[in-house]
């Protein structure tokens, strides 16, 4: 909105100015959020190459970085990546599916909402790590196992987001949908797709949060492989900087695949009146 | 031409929200429905648009009984309700989707040029102003061509100057296809520029008080004298349908005739 306002003549002498101000905030903005942890790694290398810690526990970002090459160099690393990282998207996968019918069924029909909801509020009360006992009965020790824990994490915000978005839609809008006759198929996909898609994408973004978290869980139950064992082993071996490097890698991978969805669902909501969006164009 | 015979509505929590509502309405006439809060206005016109049923009696377009909404029968709200998801352009061809798309283009831009945003087309709903807004929903619902246009308080949320201003202009958007207006409002002023016969609702449960003809020629000048007098007929109409000791009275009259007594 405040795009289109004309701006009055004495603000227009300071185009110059304005322009400098937007380089500023396009380069200088996102370097800030960087100072504190930059500022943190090097004030503690400094405090361990200085010799007022020896940095055993807590090992100084160079040697962490080591680690981590040694890791790669040995071909380790990317195995370990591979594994969590298949975990996280058959679990991610089988969740968004099942928490996106389930919960579209349940937003859509009132029926289906009344007969399921208060089950699956239910065992979403249950903290989902409470089921790995069962879980690892049921489906053994390895992958079937870990992938379904996964998904029971993945499964539950889908699931809200997406019947707390159907239900959400406005009615005014849907009655625009009615006015132009559309038929059910099309009331959907013209209406209520578009509509929903914002809380879904937020939903879906939390869903991943949370398989992240879970695969930790279920690779530290029992794997031979995966960053969650590289975390426990390297609990079992007494290897801080290992286990800082599998959670700085976790940290990179997390927060990728998390701009992976926003940056995929971006054009799609390029529409959306965000608050965020404010300094745009 | 719209026949609404006998038109009840009672809501399914016992309302009582209109009754036997009868008025015939041809082709091309613009109709002004007026009224009280809680008589039955928006009642009345979701019937006609078909998205709420009668419960009694039937409004039929062309002896064709209206159930849901019909192909030639557009109504504007008085939100815009624009698909915030869809550029300015997209939001006028919703209702044209089966034309092909060479067409479509044609009949966006023709009508886009028509409202004046012909520079907003790629615009999204959230970059326009509340009048701007309107416009496009104005031509949205009348890009399709649509015999009848019903129109909710379309003006009721802008201010003074867009409202004035748009009123025009629907006069202007009307004269190319004269499409039969039927506009609930309950801004007199509005009614009496626009219309060519104002309803006189009166409330509990809401039905027809009293006809009147405005006969004015158009252009209408809202300064005149005679403006003023075709208003205050309709503000007499309207204290009385608010009086409880006035009885109905469903008399067609018109203010060029009091005018010689």
């Amino acid at each position: 909105m405040a795009m289109s306002v004309d701006l009055p003549a004495l603000e227009q002498t300071a185009a110059p100015r304005a322009a400098a101000a937007a380089r500023w905030s396009r380069y200088a903005r996102p370097v800030l959020g960087l100072v504190l942890p930059v500022a943190l790694a090097l004030g503690w290398e400094l405090v361990v190459a200085l010799g007022y810690s020896n940095g055993r526990l807590v090992p100084p970002p160079s040697k962490v970085f080591e680690t981590i090459v040694a890791l790669a160099k040995s071909g380790e690393l990317s195995r370990h990546i591979l594994a969590t990282l298949w975990r996280v998207g058959a679990g991610f996968a089988l969740g968004v599916v099942a928490g996106t019918i389930m919960g579209a069924i349940s937003g859509y029909w009132d029926f289906a909402k009344r007969l399921l909801d208060p089950t699956v509020q239910a065992l979403r009360a249950i903290p989902s790590l409470a089921w790995v006992p069962l879980f690892v009965l049921w489906l053994g020790i390895f992958e079937t196992s870990k992938v379904a824990l996964i998904a029971v994490g993945v499964f539950f915000p889908i699931y809200l987001g997406v019947m707390g978005a159907i239900l959400a839609v406005d009615r005014k809008i849907v009655e625009v949908g009615r006015v132009f006759r559309l038929s059910g198929p099309a009331m959907i996909r013209r209406i209520l797709l578009p509509a929903v898609l914002p809380a879904y994408v937020v939903s879906l973004r939390v869903g991943l949060g949370l398989g992240w978290m879970f695969v930790v869980a279920a690779e530290l139950i029992g794997a031979s492989e995966g960053l969650g064992y590289l975390l426990l082993d390297g609990q079992q071996l007494g290897k801080p900087a290992q286990i800082l490097a599998a959670i700085v890698i976790f940290a990179i991978l997390g927060k990728l695949t998390d701009w992976l969805i926003e940056v995929a669902a971006a054009p799609l909501l390029r529409w959306q009146d965000a608050f965020g969006a404010r300094g745009g164009q | 031409m719209l026949a609404l015979k006998e038109v009840g509505k009672t809501y399914p929590n016992g309302v009582h929200a209109l009754e036997r509502f009868s008025a015939e309405i041809s082709p091309g006439e613009i109709v002004a429905i007026i009224g009280g809060s809680g008589c039955g206005k928006s009642t009345l016109l979701r019937a006609i648009a078909g998205l709420d049923r009668a419960s009694t009696g039937s409004v039929t377009l062309d002896n064709a009984p209206i159930t849901s909404p019909h192909a030639e029968i557009g109504i504007i709200f008085q939100e815009p309700r624009l698909l915030p998801w869809l550029s300015v352009a997209d939001n006028i061809g919703f209702g044209l989707a089966d034309l092909p798309a060479e067409v479509r283009r044609e009949r966006i831009a023709a009508a886009l040029a028509r409202v004046g945003l012909a520079d907003k087309a790629v615009a999204w709903p959230r970059e326009l102003s509340g009048g701007q807004a309107q416009r496009v929903a104005i031509a949205r619902a009348l890009v399709p061509q649509p015999e009848v246009l019903l129109l909710d308080e379309p003006f009721s949320a802008l201010d003074a100057f867009t409202r004035r201003d748009l009123q025009d202009h629907l006069l202007d958007l009307w004269a190319d296809t004269r499409p039969t207006l039927i506009l609930v409002t309950h801004d007199v002023d509005e009614a009496v520029v626009l219309a060519d016969r104002v309803l006189v609702m009166r409330p509990r449960p809401g039905r027809l008080f009293e006809e009147i003809t405005i006969n004015l020629a158009r252009p209408r000048d809202r300064k005149s004298e005679l403006f003023d007098t075709f208003k205050r007929r309709v503000l007499t109409a309207l204290d009385r349908s608010l009086d409880r000791s006035v009885r109905d009275v469903t008399d067609k009259s018109s203010a060029g005739e009091a005018m010689w007594w």
